[in-house]
């Protein structure tokens, strides 16, 4: 099992230095003259295996340690203790063979150039990855149909819309048939019908091609839509490795619905319904167990006169916080 | 090789791509392209209407070394400073990450990304200078003549650019250190006048630590015919030496990147 691993990562921890900075014009000089650093625990002693093909979806709060995993696993930073193989290679090393397999895909970077069509920096990467005129040019006809890409090629990267740039972002990063994806963010900042996109892409890539990827997002929406298998990362540790589906029933069994009335209410009425987060005026926040949520809707739209009505997740930090605090106790 | 000459190319073409792709812009590069290189007239009308001896050299052999000032000026605005400049960008937004996964030698990359073409005119001016000088002087420039000043010449650019880089490469620890280049600009434009025009004490620091002797003296002695081959090699030395160092340093210095978060 575990030679066919494709990703084998155990006992990873890396730590790092920072030093704070208090408020103020003092702090600054504080800062600058005597900087004390300490260390902080980013990622503390995980392990975990991939199999080829498969695609795993990071889960974790803000700072809870996945972007540092993803580029451990990547060969950007090195790790303070532990063991980490991809593809057979130790990313650390950065050997050009290990990096011709992999990609690295940020949300919240860009490598295309800014003031020229994305179709010039298409061509460095050919020529960087070594691809011949031919190769670069079916690659990428082939992948500008599974992403929808046509005139954009052409165009300033600067032009592009958020969604364009995204797309375009990830025909870079694929230029070069990678075997191993890892993806950060790929979603963010992207509006509902731009992240659908962008999912069903990678979903196609990994059926057609094979690879494995990895992503990690805090929309719950990107994770249901791709991931069977889910890591679950709080405070630097891992601790939820598995199925998907029953971390779902354990993560959201919960839904909130925002309801704006058209008349002032009394919330004690809501109180049959689920558990009040707010109200104020017209507008109420419940929480509602998922089983019941048709028969809850349809209950309160006879009894009150509704003028909008959202559903949503339950804020995906809260629920893993507390997911990660009753593991612990 | 040739995918590095392949990306070379490319960077070239695409450097070039953007400064086109402002049509202002380009003109305002096109002005400051001739404001550089006024500029550096300008420096040398006042050197010419000196006429005096500079240490113990002749004016028209200093004017060898105001010729190869010139020059690597030109090299410095058209490939260092643009290039260097970014290392600092890369390390503040985290966008070296993207240069460290790309298959290819990371240096090459942050060092030959993009190129300034309104450096290329002070080249120019350099090396006529150093050619009319020559022909002031009576020296012949024969194909082995010609051979050494370019050997020397690319081990003087070589250990320029391998100074540079190693404080440009510092910003991965403090980040922003372009401050630190521009005072080692400032220091290597004493390189304008042959070291022996210095006292002793910064001829000792110019030859022994931060070698701007070996930039712009010892080429034009070795132009003029004042050094013999033993200074070719000292300087083909100090050049792999530096250049050997700045390789170290960075994949050292790499060691230490913690990428910005994202």
């Amino acid at each position: 099992m575990k030679d066919r691993a494709i990703i084998d990562v155990e006992q990873l921890s890396k730590t790092y230095q920072i030093s704070d900075k208090d408020p103020g014009f003092k702090g600054t000089l504080k800062h600058f003259l005597s900087r004390k650093t300490f260390g902080v625990e980013a990622v503390k002693n995980v392990s975990f295996k991939i199999q080829p093909g498969e695609i795993v979806g990071f889960l974790g709060a803000n700072g809870a340690g996945k972007t540092t995993i993803l580029k451990m696993l990547c060969g950007l930073i090195y790790p303070s203790s532990g063991s980490i193989y991809v593809d057979g290679f130790n990313p650390a090393k950065r050997q050009n063979d290990f990096l011709k397999n992999i990609t690295l895909v940020m949300g919240q970077k860009q490598q295309l150039i800014w003031d020229l069509p994305p179709m010039d920096s298409l061509q460095v990467n050919a020529a960087i990855y070594g691809l011949s005129e031919s190769e670069a040019t079916n690659r990428i006809k082939e992948l500008s149909i599974m992403l929808e890409l046509g005139e954009e090629l052409y165009r300033p990267v600067r032009k592009l819309s958020l969604g364009q740039r995204m797309k375009t972002e990830l025909l870079a990063s694929l230029l070069h048939k990678p075997s191993v994806l890892f993806l950060d963010e790929p979603t963010l900042g992207l509006d509902v019908n731009a992240q659908a996109r962008v999912r069903s892409f990678l979903s196609e890539y990994n059926r057609k091609t094979g690879a494995t990827i990895l992503l990690t997002s805090h929309y719950m929406a990107d994770i249901t839509a791709l991931c069977s298998r889910v890591l679950c990362i709080h405070k630097g540790e891992l601790f939820y490795d598995g199925g998907l589906n029953s971390l779902t029933n354990k993560l959201t069994p919960y839904r909130e619905l925002r309801i704006e009335l058209k008349d002032q209410f009394n919330p004690k009425e809501f109180e049959n319904y689920g558990i009040i987060k707010t109200n104020t005026d017209r507008f109420i926040e419940i929480r509602i167990l998922r089983t019941e949520l048709p028969k809850v809707i349809s209950r309160i739209l006879e009894r009150f006169e509704v003028i909008d009505i959202e559903i949503k997740d339950p804020p995906i930090e809260e629920l893993i916080g507390k997911l990660f605090n009753q593991r612990r106790i | 090789m040739e995918r590095y000459l392949k990306a070379l190319y490319l960077f070239l073409t695409t450097a070039i791509g953007i400064e086109m792709e402002y049509q202002l812009n380009f003109i305002v590069e096109v002005i400051a392209m001739i404001g550089t290189l006024s500029g550096s007239i300008f420096i040398l009308s006042l050197f010419f209407t000196q006429g005096q001896q500079l240490g113990n050299w002749s004016w028209e052999q200093a004017l060898i070394i105001q010729g190869i000032y010139t020059l690597l000026d030109g090299i410095t605005n058209t490939v260092l400073r643009p290039n260097l400049r970014e290392i600092v960008n890369y390390v503040r937004e985290g966008t070296l990450d993207f240069v460290l996964l790309k298959p290819i030698d990371s240096q090459f990359w942050v060092s030959l990304r993009t190129f300034s073409p309104s450096g290329l005119p002070e080249i120019g001016l350099g090396a006529t200078l150093v050619i009319y000088a020559c022909n002031q002087l009576g020296v012949v420039l024969n194909i082995n003549q010609l051979v050494r000043i370019i050997i020397i010449l690319a081990s003087s650019s070589i250990t320029l650019y391998s100074i540079w880089f190693l404080v440009a490469a510092t910003s991965i620890w403090f980040v922003k250190t372009w401050n630190a280049t521009e005072v080692l600009r400032a220091i290597l434009s004493s390189g304008r006048y042959p070291v022996s025009a210095y006292s002793l004490t910064l001829r000792f620091i110019f030859t022994f630590i931060l070698p701007i002797t070996f930039l712009t003296t010892v080429p034009a002695e070795i132009i003029i015919g004042d050094s013999g081959y033993n200074m070719i090699y000292i300087g083909i030395l100090i050049a792999v030496f530096f250049f050997s160092l700045s390789r170290m340093f960075w994949i050292h210095a790499l060691k230490y990147y913690t990428s910005a978060s994202s």
